[in-house]
């Protein structure tokens, strides 16, 4: 299976399966749990089931191309499940034997690997999935995006595309892969990794990425304190892009060894600060629309529990929409 | 009839440590539940895999057995008017017993004045059928878990989302409703092996029904197939599993039908020291290491696979990839830091934080080593060692936590620093040290070879140690995240197994207080570290049998030398009973006078004995005989032989305070100041001597 066949056969499968099929996501992210498809929508009440690739960026792993197995950059496919349905597992399965991944062949394991990302102050449980002892996906119940609690939950799944590629062409580089019948990765992507394993390591320069990470800081609050006629009228989206430009800037200083370890854990703080922000204020946002994405008799009860909650807070009044449906979950759409 | 009980939680796959612990754990908190609900039964026992948790109950009751119990309420005067009515508090005690008022006895309650109002309950034992869904969901809710998850839109937490649930009592479902499932009799059998619902039809049936469906849910089971299984592949590659069974521990939970597969990797990659090889295939692949008849590392491995597939070629192609990869990446960085120098890494260390609490002067990793350096080189000169391997050790001690392999694989810290020493043509002792200076590495682990490295290993155990206390970071309660008990336990270890090194504790201590005070770091208060210190102690000497009064007697005098204090706790054993008791009392009469503020003076005057039989002057004959048969053994610190010595003391002693039957004897406490002063010091001079080796006072006996 050629590797852009992989895509195709996961898109499809999961659309089939109620997905969206969202494009990635176009500003430079870490993981395609950046992707506001992932990082935004699992917030609040409304159900959400999306799939897409995501091309990420990894400037520490950067290779120079020469490791077969580690780049700076590599694609991910990426399902959103909200609410989780009891069945991920028995879905997720099929779409390995959708792509030729036949479980009666092979040792499929799910191994614990908890995932936290300080950035984006969230966190999960779940695992990473072993195929003969490879890791082919990562597995996870989000519990908390941006410091808020998550309900309902969404279940990401996270496919190493190279990885199973590598896997269902038995070939032992990524570099050797066939995206299509013609063209290798390696044609296709060596050359990136080459400059920018040279950019992100030797060549980039310190003084401007800070001065950009400051930047997209400070547009960043600028946004979501934004006012209209003195109503607070922020704008997440756009406020949202520059938390993802301040942690892409953080990750190019890191790599580059810009960074003391000290001043590491602030600038992952700073970051963490902005992930909040935009997520309290998108989850307003979404109760400011009437919550669009519930069904529309659902909308009323969940806008009055969020409004009735308002003094406790944006975490505690999402929950209380959350809660005022879930009593109506069958009437809720879920993938599968 | 007694019937036997099966509680099954279906559940995605479960971390194989929670896993392991809930198998231990889960058995008593289901007693408990049981023991409160009054049912009785014949043991409980936990079974489980990663996709299942469950619990069998033998012989379980089925029906309470009455109850005739007396609730003590409110004082009678409050229970009851004037006119001997039942009062409104009267009455509520009464409903909230479900009796009748006028039931409400007085009875005297022991330890309380006065009369108080009792109910009389009889409360008629309930069918167990009827109790059990309620109980079942509170042991399902109670099982506790170090991190758990909510599902969907469940408010439900747990370890992993629930599948299902089975609960039967003697062939019955109990109807038991919990995570928004309902309990049948339908588990599940293996994911792939056998797909779909298994019926259990009671509690015996249900470790083969599943074994019908290949499922092991027996844990101990799984670990026989395990250890068989290896002795296969053992068999099969004429090569010997090296042995670890905290790995088989582990590999037993994750899979509910293990098989092996062996498998090898490029022998070009035994160039790479065997731990770092072997670590990658462990901690990161759960592979066993293979070796030949000599205990040389072999290039093969063994490895559990959860299921039976088709073709056991594709898995063992698929893992040696895998491992291909890793193998790779460390070989690479063991060639890359081969190029970097001890003085590169110590550089980058200089930027490394240690405890950002120290402060700017003193947080860094490379702060840290210049201090380990500074004290082990000042301790050197007492203890003969050689200076200059020390310092060398020292500075390196740290240097490979900067290294590419110990970044990659932690666990290695130490081992790759011995490694890259040897190679960049260190002394092998300080080679070695720096290995060592790390251990021991867990409870019962290794103690430092080397004396370079044992001392390495204090020095730089103490300057954690104090430099926590110091800036406020001691454990407290359950909670010690830097490691600081453990490391105490090691230094106390380190200086047990070195008697030539008993005293170090008190210049150890002191050069790590002077070396961080110099870096701006003060400890100002030294008592809450003393304590820290001597209940690591009293830990140890516990653990080793001693019992805790003899460890608290010895140590409420001195803990500083553990060797001395050791040989003196466990020299309190010689002393019978009568004669602690007696000393015991000696000493508390001392400090009754004390604490009426006598001054206890160190000259006793024969002059003003004047007791009747003389038993003043032979008490006192008898201390100056007794000091003078311990010289000896009070000089070899022959602590036995002391108390040999006081116990021949005890009679003349009892004599002095009246003997059995209180005849005559000797009232200290005389009104004439100018006696009881004379026989207090008379006692203090008797007890002193041994109060300098165990506090009498904290032995048990009569006061």
């Amino acid at each position: 299976m050629y590797l852009q066949d992989l895509i195709f056969t996961l898109q499809k499968y999961w659309a089939d399966r109620g997905c969206v099929v969202e494009q990635p996501v176009d500003v430079e992210v870490g993981a395609g749990t950046f992707h506001p498809a992932t990082f935004l929508r699992v917030l609040g009440p409304e159900p959400w089931n999306a799939a897409f690739a995501q091309f990420c960026r990894r400037p520490s792993d950067g290779r120079y191309g020469e490791n077969p197995n580690r780049a700076g950059a590599y694609y991910q496919f990426q399902v959103g499940l909200k609410p989780s349905p009891l069945h991920v597992q028995d879905l997720y399965l099929d779409s390995l034997r959708a792509i030729g991944l036949d479980p009666a062949a092979h040792d499929i394991r799910f191994v614990e690997d908890d995932w936290e990302s300080p950035t984006l102050g969230a966190w999960g449980l779940g695992w990473e999935v072993w195929c003969d002892g490879m890791e082919v996906t990562q597995y996870t119940y989000f519990q908390q995006a941006g410091g808020i609690d998550l309900m309902p939950v969404t279940c990401e799944l996270t496919y190493g595309v190279e990885r199973l590629a590598m896997y269902l062409q038995n070939v032992d580089s990524m570099y050797d892969l066939k995206w299509d019948k013609n063209v290798t990765y390696g044609q296709l992507r060596k050359p990136w990794e080459l400059e920018y394993s040279t950019y992100q390591f030797e060549e980039l320069q310190p003084a401007i990425s800070f001065a950009s990470f400051d930047t997209y800081e400070s547009e960043c609050k600028r946004l979501l304190a934004r006012t209209k006629g003195g109503e607070p009228a922020p704008l997440v989206l756009p406020a949202y892009e520059f938390c993802m430009k301040a942690s892409h800037a953080f990750n190019c200083l890191d790599a580059r060894g810009a960074i003391s370890v000290t001043e590491r854990q602030r600038f992952i703080g700073r970051v963490r600060g902005m992930a909040k922000a935009c997520a309290e204020t998108y989850v307003a946002s979404r109760a400011r629309l009437e919550f669009p994405l519930l069904p529309p008799h659902l909308r009323a009860q969940a806008v009055a529990a969020y409004r009735g909650a308002g003094e406790a807070g944006v975490n505690a009044s999402a929950l209380a929409a959350a809660r005022a449906v879930a009593p109506h979950a069958e009437e809720i759409t879920h993938a599968g | 009839m007694p019937a036997d009980l099966l509680l099954e939680i279906g559940c995605e796959e479960i971390p194989a440590k929670m896993l392991a612990r809930q198998l231990l754990d889960l058995p008593a908190l289901v007693e408990k539940r049981l023991a409160d609900a009054r049912l009785g039964h014949s043991g409980v026992r936990a079974l489980g895999t990663p996709r299942r948790l469950a619990v069998i109950v033998r012989s379980l009751v089925d029906r309470q057995p009455d109850l005739d119990e007396e609730v003590v309420g409110p004082p009678v005067s409050a229970a009851f008017a004037p006119d001997g009515s039942v009062t409104k508090a009267g009455q509520g005690f009464a409903a909230k017993n479900g009796v009748d008022p006028a039931s409400l006895a007085k009875r005297e309650v022991a330890g309380k004045k006065g009369l108080y109002a009792v109910a009389l309950r009889s409360v008629v034992g309930q069918d167990t059928r009827g109790l059990l869904p309620a109980l079942l969901a509170d042991v399902a809710k109670a099982i506790a878990w170090p991190k758990s998850q909510r599902w969907g839109w469940s408010e439900t937490t747990f370890v992993r989302p629930v599948q299902w649930l089975v609960a039967l009592f003697g062939g019955e479902v109990v109807p038991l409703v919990w995570a928004g499932l309902t309990a049948g009799r339908q588990s599940r059998g293996h994911r792939f092996l056998a797909p779909g619902a298994v019926e259990i039809a009671n509690a015996e049936r249900y470790v083969d029904a599943l074994r019908e469906a290949k499922v092991i849910v027996d844990p101990e089971v799984r670990r026989d197939v395990v250890k068989a299984e290896l002795s296969r592949l053992e068999r099969e590659t004429g090569l010997r599993v090296r042995a670890d069974e905290a790995l088989v521990g582990e590999v037993i939970h994750l899979g509910e039908y293990p098989v092996g597969v062996a498998g090898q990797f490029d022998p070009a990659f035994l160039e790479v020291p065997e731990e770092v090889i072997v670590t990658a295939m462990r901690t990161h692949q759960r592979y066993f290491a293979l070796e030949d008849a000599s205990g040389k590392l072999a290039n093969r491995f063994a490895t559990m696979m959860a299921t039976v597939v088709k073709d056991p070629v594709v898995v063992q192609k698929g893992n040696e990839k895998v491992l291909a990869a890793r193998l790779s990446d460390a070989k690479f960085f063991f060639a890359e830091d081969r190029k970097k120098s001890f003085a590169d890494w110590n550089k980058k260390l200089d930027a490394v934080v240690f405890q950002a609490k120290l402060g700017d002067a003193a947080k860094m990793i490379g702060h840290k080593v210049r201090r380990i350096e500074q004290v082990a080189a000042q301790l050197a000169v007492g203890i003969g060692a050689d200076g200059s391997l020390v310092r060398a050790a020292a500075q390196a001690c740290k240097a490979d936590l900067a290294s590419g392999a110990v970044g990659e694989f932690p666990e290695l810290q130490g081992v790759m620093g011995r490694h890259y020493a040897k190679h960049a043509g260190m002394p092998a002792e300080v080679a070695v040290a720096i290995d060592e200076h790390w251990w021991p590495k867990g409870q019962g682990a290794a103690l430092p070879i080397t004396g370079t490295g044992a001392l390495i290993a204090l020095v730089d155990r103490m300057d954690t140690i104090v430099g926590c206390f110091a800036v406020g970071l001691e454990p407290t309660g359950s909670a010690d995240p830097f490691g600081l008990r453990r490391a105490a336990i090691g230094i106390w270890q380190i200086l047990l197994s070195r008697p030539d090194w008993a005293a170090l504790w008190t210049p150890l201590f002191e050069a790590s207080r002077a070396a961080l005070a110099e870096q701006g770091v003060e400890l100002k208060n030294t008592t809450a570290l003393e304590e820290f210190f001597r209940s690591r102690l009293r830990g140890i000497f516990a653990d080793a049998g001693i019992p805790a009064q003899d460890a608290d007697a010895a140590l409420a005098q001195e803990f500083r030398d553990p060797v001395d204090a050791r040989a003196r706790a466990t020299a309190i054993a010689r002393i019978p009973k009568e004669a602690r008791e007696v000393f015991k009392r000696v000493a508390n009469i001392l400090d009754d006078a004390r604490g009426k503020q006598l001054a206890i003076g160190d000259t006793v005057d024969p002059a003003r004995f004047v007791a009747e039989g003389n038993v003043e002057h032979r008490l006192h004959a008898a201390v100056r005989e007794a000091q003078a048969r311990e010289v000896d053994a009070r000089k070899r610190r022959d602590y036995p032989a002391v108390f040999e010595s006081l116990v021949q003391l005890q009679p003349t002693v009892a004599a002095f305070f009246g003997g059995s039957g209180d005849k005559g004897g000797v009232m200290v406490m005389d009104p004439d100041p100018a006696l009881r002063d004379n026989r207090l010091a008379l006692l203090q001079g008797l007890v002193r001597p041994y109060m300098e080796i165990a506090d009498f006072r904290k032995l048990g006996g009569a006061a």
